[in-house]
């Protein structure tokens, strides 16, 4: 008996699109107004007197600063170690790849505040001690850094692991056969075909280090004019019960995201293809 | 000349064992085989992308199975031709010359004539995104000569074209391999092909190389 024996089936009813693409616009869209009406709360809860009272606090704009200069060396701390990191992982095989790969999601999944207190026994420890005889870390301005990298660099990591991975070795292999060394290849195939996930990671970096709070408070303490960033100042407000000056705050933060974040995807999208050579 | 004497190669799991291969200079050979069947493995060892166990590569008579890949005097056009995404179709043809620090008119002077050769003047300022496949195998082809090299290894690179523009590239292939007289080493499973284009075909089969013509 061949497959073609027998009469042919009925043609199929298709049942019609429209419930599936209503199901999917309603819990996005169920999300998307969770977030909006999140943010319209904090607006109607401030005004702009608020605002610019918050501006043209003295401490709020130290920690304003702090914020963008902390936020901005992290997020270069993080591409520094994140690159070769990920273009390791993604690109070759090694003794103990799994383990690396697995103590690299470590800061992901433990609690922000287990990482403030890690690193303020690390830097307790004698190496650690011997590292704050010549600069001093715990309490002080590294320590937001290096809290904010803790977490973010991890971020980074994992998303230029996936970038690297999704680009094909063979460019890299062609460019060995045109005389490129591993090196070359790296710098003027791998990198370049990777800029969109450099600019992703860069920006979810960024994105984090500002949110970052739990480790902050707990290694380098809530300590106006010297350790405050943003998140340490919304917490100082409502520690007061200044719940105004908080939520302006809050929105400055916000504001800055929001900035940051549309400008990565703008440049993101727009960038002009890079000329290597 | 290329020569494989008695080589093992091994590629995660997978190994070809014991391999004897020899390509007069000057020809155009093509290596057959089912798919599996190491073809590609075999072709990217004598680029040196993949590991030689044991044995002995030689290229134009010269042994290079320790040597690096751009060591070898070799150009490649890997099967999905691999073009960088970042670069334009002139940058592509200048990378070998430009990594060998060529100087600026040199580099000029070759781009412009792998164009004329290949055709693909119109297209220099634009990237690989939105070239047609004949256009890309163009590309992959100038980019893999640039450097002048003296052999050419090829992995089935008319796979994905339509009839017309197979037989177009498969001409100039030929015509370019003449012109400068390349030894050439290409993998492909289409029976038709080889025989339009090589002066020798290989069969790769159950780990052996036999000569078929």
């Amino acid at each position: 008996m061949t497959a073609e024996a027998g009469p042919p089936l009925p043609p199929l009813r298709c049942r019609p699109d429209w419930p599936f693409f209503a199901g999917l616009a309603v819990l996005s869209g169920v999300y998307v107004l969770f977030i909006v009406a999140m943010l319209a709360a904090d607006l109607s809860f401030t005004s702009p007197r608020h605002l610019l009272r918050a501006l043209a606090s003295p401490e709020i704009r130290y920690a304003i600063k702090l914020s963008l200069i902390s936020c901005s060396l992290t997020t270069l701390l993080s591409l520094w170690i994140a690159v070769p990191t990920g273009y390791l992982l993604s690109r070759h095989r090694f003794p103990g790849k799994r383990l690396m790969d697995a103590i690299l999601d470590i800061p992901i999944v433990l609690p922000p505040l287990v990482i403030g207190l890690s690193l303020l026994i690390l830097f307790q420890t004698p190496p650690g001690r011997a590292l704050q005889q010549l600069v001093p870390v715990t309490y002080a301005i590294p320590s937001v850094i290096l809290a904010q990298f803790a977490v973010a660099c991890a971020f980074a990591v994992r998303t230029m692991l996936v970038t690297f991975d999704q680009i094909s070795p063979r460019c890299e292999q062609v460019a060995l056969t045109l005389g490129c060394n591993r090196s070359q290849a790296f710098w003027r195939v791998a990198l370049p075909e990777a800029r969109r996930g450099l600019l992703t990671a860069a920006t979810l970096a960024w994105a984090r280090a500002l949110g970052e709070f739990g480790p902050i408070l707990v290694f380098s303490g809530a300590t106006r004019m010297r350790t405050e960033v943003l998140p340490t100042t919304v917490f100082l407000e409502l520690s007061v019960g200044n719940i105004e000056a908080a939520v302006a705050v809050s929105l400055i933060m916000i504001a800055a995201a929001l900035i940051v974040l549309t400008l990565a995807r703008l440049f993101g999208l727009r960038a002009p293809l890079e000329r290597v050579l | 000349m290329i020569a494989l004497e008695h080589v093992t190669i091994q590629a995660g799991d997978f190994l070809l064992r014991n391999i004897d291969l020899t390509v007069p200079a000057g020809s155009y050979a093509v290596l057959m085989g089912r798919t599996g069947a190491g073809k590609t493995t075999l072709l990217e060892a004598v680029c040196g992308l993949k590991r030689v166990v044991r044995g002995t590569i030689r290229l134009n008579g010269g042994e290079v199975s320790r040597l690096r890949p751009g060591e070898r005097g070799i150009g490649y056009v890997p099967q999905d031709r691999a073009l960088f995404q970042t670069m334009t179709v002139r940058a592509h043809l200048a990378f070998a010359l430009v990594i060998r620090k060529a100087p600026r008119e040199e580099v000029a002077r070759r781009v412009t004539e792998l164009a004329g050769l290949l055709g693909i003047e119109h297209l220099l300022d634009r990237h690989p995104h939105g070239l047609s496949g004949g256009e890309a195998q163009r590309v992959a082809l100038g980019r893999a000569l640039s450097a002048r090299p003296n052999i050419l290894c090829l992995d089935e690179p008319l796979s994905a074209l339509d009839e017309n523009t197979k037989t177009e590239i498969g001409a100039l292939l030929r015509k370019v391999q003449q012109a400068a007289g390349l030894t050439v080493l290409q993998v492909t499973h289409n029976q038709a092909e080889a025989e339009n284009l090589a002066d020798h075909i290989f069969q790769l089969h159950n780990g052996r190389v036999e000569r078929q013509t």
